[in-house]
């Protein structure tokens, strides 16, 4: 039944579709963390308008699924403005707008936990609104965000399979065409069930420990 | 439907699972420590193929309606246990204390003292995981099931001209259904707390 | 809130820094009419007072006085309700604009705030520098000092304070006298004409106090900056004030020398205030 010649013919395919997805991840990771820092700003904009815009699309964009966000990136895009996105780079653009607005509430919450006397402090030195966001506010805000930064970069990489749905060649994809060529599918899918655990398993691990480090040095 | 019996499945599970997290016998702590790693550690698609496509060649052949309910349903469930250990555990332990002071049996302390004050915790976290479960019964579209995104897909591939419409609509449904569903926890919750915490 | 502020002076004439002739020095502090309300809460119910350049002034009073709102105030992170505020001869929280006075844009406080130090009950160092770049840092970034001069200026002023053998250190292993002097050091550094000290001794635990109004004393005794001292420190306000304030329920209800506030108290606000005091 569990065929290991079968395995090990198939195993060098999927380990380099491996490679795609981690490539994926960490363009979208770097995607949503850009993009959630801006809508971070935005949502705080003293300008009523801005903020409240920025709640509704951030609201809107965590009420829907990825995939028909990606099927719209994918097929609407091209219709609606005449470029066509490649796979890849849809699968980029939706992925990270995704999260950016998972992650946007998390750079909230981490702005929120410098404390106010540090916004006076900034204030009573003469710096200017840049200067206290770049020297003081971030540099506070975003160390203790880290690991929930880690776990998204997680969460991420778990959803990369959906991105199949667009054509884009990750690991589920190359399984799913092994299947079709072979019409075996208990190893490929068993394989990229392993491989999706492995790297999720390690990735939380050292999320763990950098936790542990941080908390470590915090409590100096 | 598949939301409403996913939802099901995950909320038994989460309790089973959180709870047995917590269990006296390592057994049954192993065990579902595994469950949830395996279920947190995959993808929900990857375990949707697998339940789906693989499983038959051990001979399991499962309809489509149940793989759905049971991959969703499972990897929901291993998430939810997590939000019921730790909203059981953040139970302050004055109230075990209280209880066994006043010589509970240990099903009467978990049933009347403390789930009471944990499930209280636990609204808001299961609220945004109904929302995530909502956006994720879309996935069924890969195993060819009639749910709403499949069926604007099908759509798609008549009317190709269509497209945005159709997903701009699309997504709307999902929007509103979310937003309703959220709204009606919080609702849930504010009755729940009123005049408690 | 703001809207009424502006409204208040649409069209009103623009008062002149210096109304009276005779006054040889032009105050460094003035305000004039100032009330502050919180919703519904009125803390300050109309506030003058002018202070002179490097005059000590120690503000006393009960908790909940607007003692720190006036401060905080001063150092703009508190706008007026109502009334105007100066600071060397130029109004704090309003400019002119076309003849008609506004309230005051960004630039117009960025610029105003380079005469305005103050130091924080809390402290509020920053925790992710070192004590050195606490110091520093603010010369560099908004005076745009290089790196050695801004280092040359913060070593000798942390020196004052008696912390610089603590430049690598950083403030979460410090003691809170210490913290507090590094804050000091940090305001002082920027060389404002005037500082606002807001209860600095208040968080501290009592065998500290000392420490740190060793340093304001040392600090008020070179005497060209302009101090205001909002304080619970009975002795020392006593001792170093040229002038003390006695605020109660939003308004300023005696002022005077030393002597006069804490030996001739002529209000039975004050009497009954400092007696608590005493008894305690």
């Amino acid at each position: 039944m569990w065929d290991w010649n079968y395995v090990f013919d198939i195993l060098p395919e999927l380990l380099s579709a491996l490679k795609m997805t981690v490539w994926v991840t960490l363009c979208a990771f770097v995607v949503a963390l850009i993009i959630g820092l801006l809508l971070a700003f935005a949502a705080r904009s003293q300008w009523k308008p801005v903020s409240l815009m920025t709640k509704g699309i951030i609201e809107f964009i965590r009420n829907t699924p990825l995939l028909v966000q990606v099927f719209f990136l994918y097929y609407s895009l091209p219709l609606l403005t005449g470029i066509s996105i490649p796979a890849f780079y849809a699968g980029v653009i939706g992925l990270g707008l995704h999260y950016s607005t998972y992650l946007s509430e998390v750079y909230r919450s981490g702005i929120e936990g410098v404390p106010k006397g540090q916004w006076e402090a900034a204030t009573a030195l003469n710096y200017t609104k840049a200067q206290t966001w770049r020297s003081i506010i971030l540099p506070q805000a975003v160390p203790p965000i880290i690991p929930v930064l880690g776990n998204y970069l997680i969460v991420m990489f778990k959803e990369t399979p959906i991105l199949c749905a667009i054509t884009l060649v990750e690991m589920m994809l190359t399984a799913k065409n092994i299947v079709s060529q072979s019409f075996r599918a208990f190893e490929p899918y068993t394989l990229v069930g392993i491989l999706f655990l492995i790297i999720s398993y390690i990735a939380s691990l050292l999320v763990q420990r950098l936790e542990k480090r941080m908390n470590l040095q915090r409590g100096k | 439907m598949v939301a409403f019996f996913s939802a099901v499945l995950a909320i038994a599970m989460s309790f089973a699972a959180g709870l047995s997290r917590l269990s006296k016998l390592w057994i049954v702590r192993t065990v579902t420590a595994v469950y949830v790693e395996i279920f947190r550690g995959t993808s929900l698609l990857v375990q949707l193929f697998w339940l789906y496509f693989a499983l038959p060649f051990i001979g399991i052949e499962l309809p489509k309606m149940l793989a759905a309910i049971l991959a969703i349903g499972f990897n929901f469930g291993a998430y939810g246990s997590e939000i019921v250990r730790s909203a059981v555990l953040a139970v302050p332990k004055g109230q075990w204390e209280a209880s066994v002071a006043l010589n509970m049996k240990p099903w009467q302390r978990m049933w009347n003292v403390i789930l009471p004050q944990a499930s209280l915790r636990m609204l808001p976290p299961f609220g945004n995981q109904l929302v995530e479960l909502i956006k994720s019964t879309s996935l069924v579209y890969f195993i060819t099931m009639a749910d709403l995104t499949y069926q604007a897909m099908v759509l798609r591939n008549n009317y190709i001209s269509w497209t945005t419409e159709i997903l701009v609509l699309l997504l709307l449904m999902y929007f509103v259904i979310a937003t309703l569903v959220s709204m009606a926890v919080r609702l849930l919750e504010r009755k729940w707390t009123a005049g408690r915490l | 809130m703001n809207a009424v502020v502006i409204d208040a002076f649409a069209g009103a004439e623009v008062p002149q820094p210096d109304p009276n002739p005779a006054a040889e020095v032009k105050p460094m502090v003035r305000y004039k009419g100032v009330t502050k309300s919180f919703g519904d809460l009125q803390v300050l119910k109309g506030i003058d007072l002018e202070m002179q350049p490097g005059e000590k002034v120690a503000v006393i009073g009960p908790s909940g006085s607007g003692k720190t709102t006036m401060g905080r105030m001063l150092m703009t992170l508190e706008e007026p309700t109502e009334g105007t505020i100066e600071v060397d001869g130029e109004l704090l929280w309003h400019m002119q604009e076309k003849g008609r006075l506004v309230r005051a844009n960004e630039k117009h406080l960025h610029r105003m705030r380079c005469s305005v130090g103050m130091v924080f009950q809390h402290f509020n160092l920053f925790p992710h520098m070192s004590v050195l770049r606490n110091v520093t840092e603010a010369p560099r970034k908004v005076l745009g000092l290089s790196k050695e001069e801004a280092e040359e200026r913060a070593v000798s002023m942390l020196g004052k304070v008696g912390l610089d053998d603590k430049l690598k250190m950083y403030p979460a292993n410090l003691s809170g006298g210490q913290k507090q002097r590094v804050a000091i050091a940090r305001a002082l550094v920027m060389r404002p004409k005037v500082m606002v000290f807001d209860e600095v001794t208040s968080a501290l635990d009592p065998e500290l106090v000392g420490e740190v109004l060793e340093v304001i004393r040392e600090i008020a005794e070179e005497g060209d900056m302009a101090m205001m001292l909002i304080t619970h420190e009975m002795d020392f306000a006593k001792e170093i004030a040229d002038r003390v304030i006695f605020g109660a329920d939003g308004l300023i209800v005696e002022q005077g020398t030393p002597e006069e506030i804490f030996d001739n108290p002529r209000s039975e606000r004050l009497q009954n205030f400092l007696q608590r005091f005493r008894s305690n």
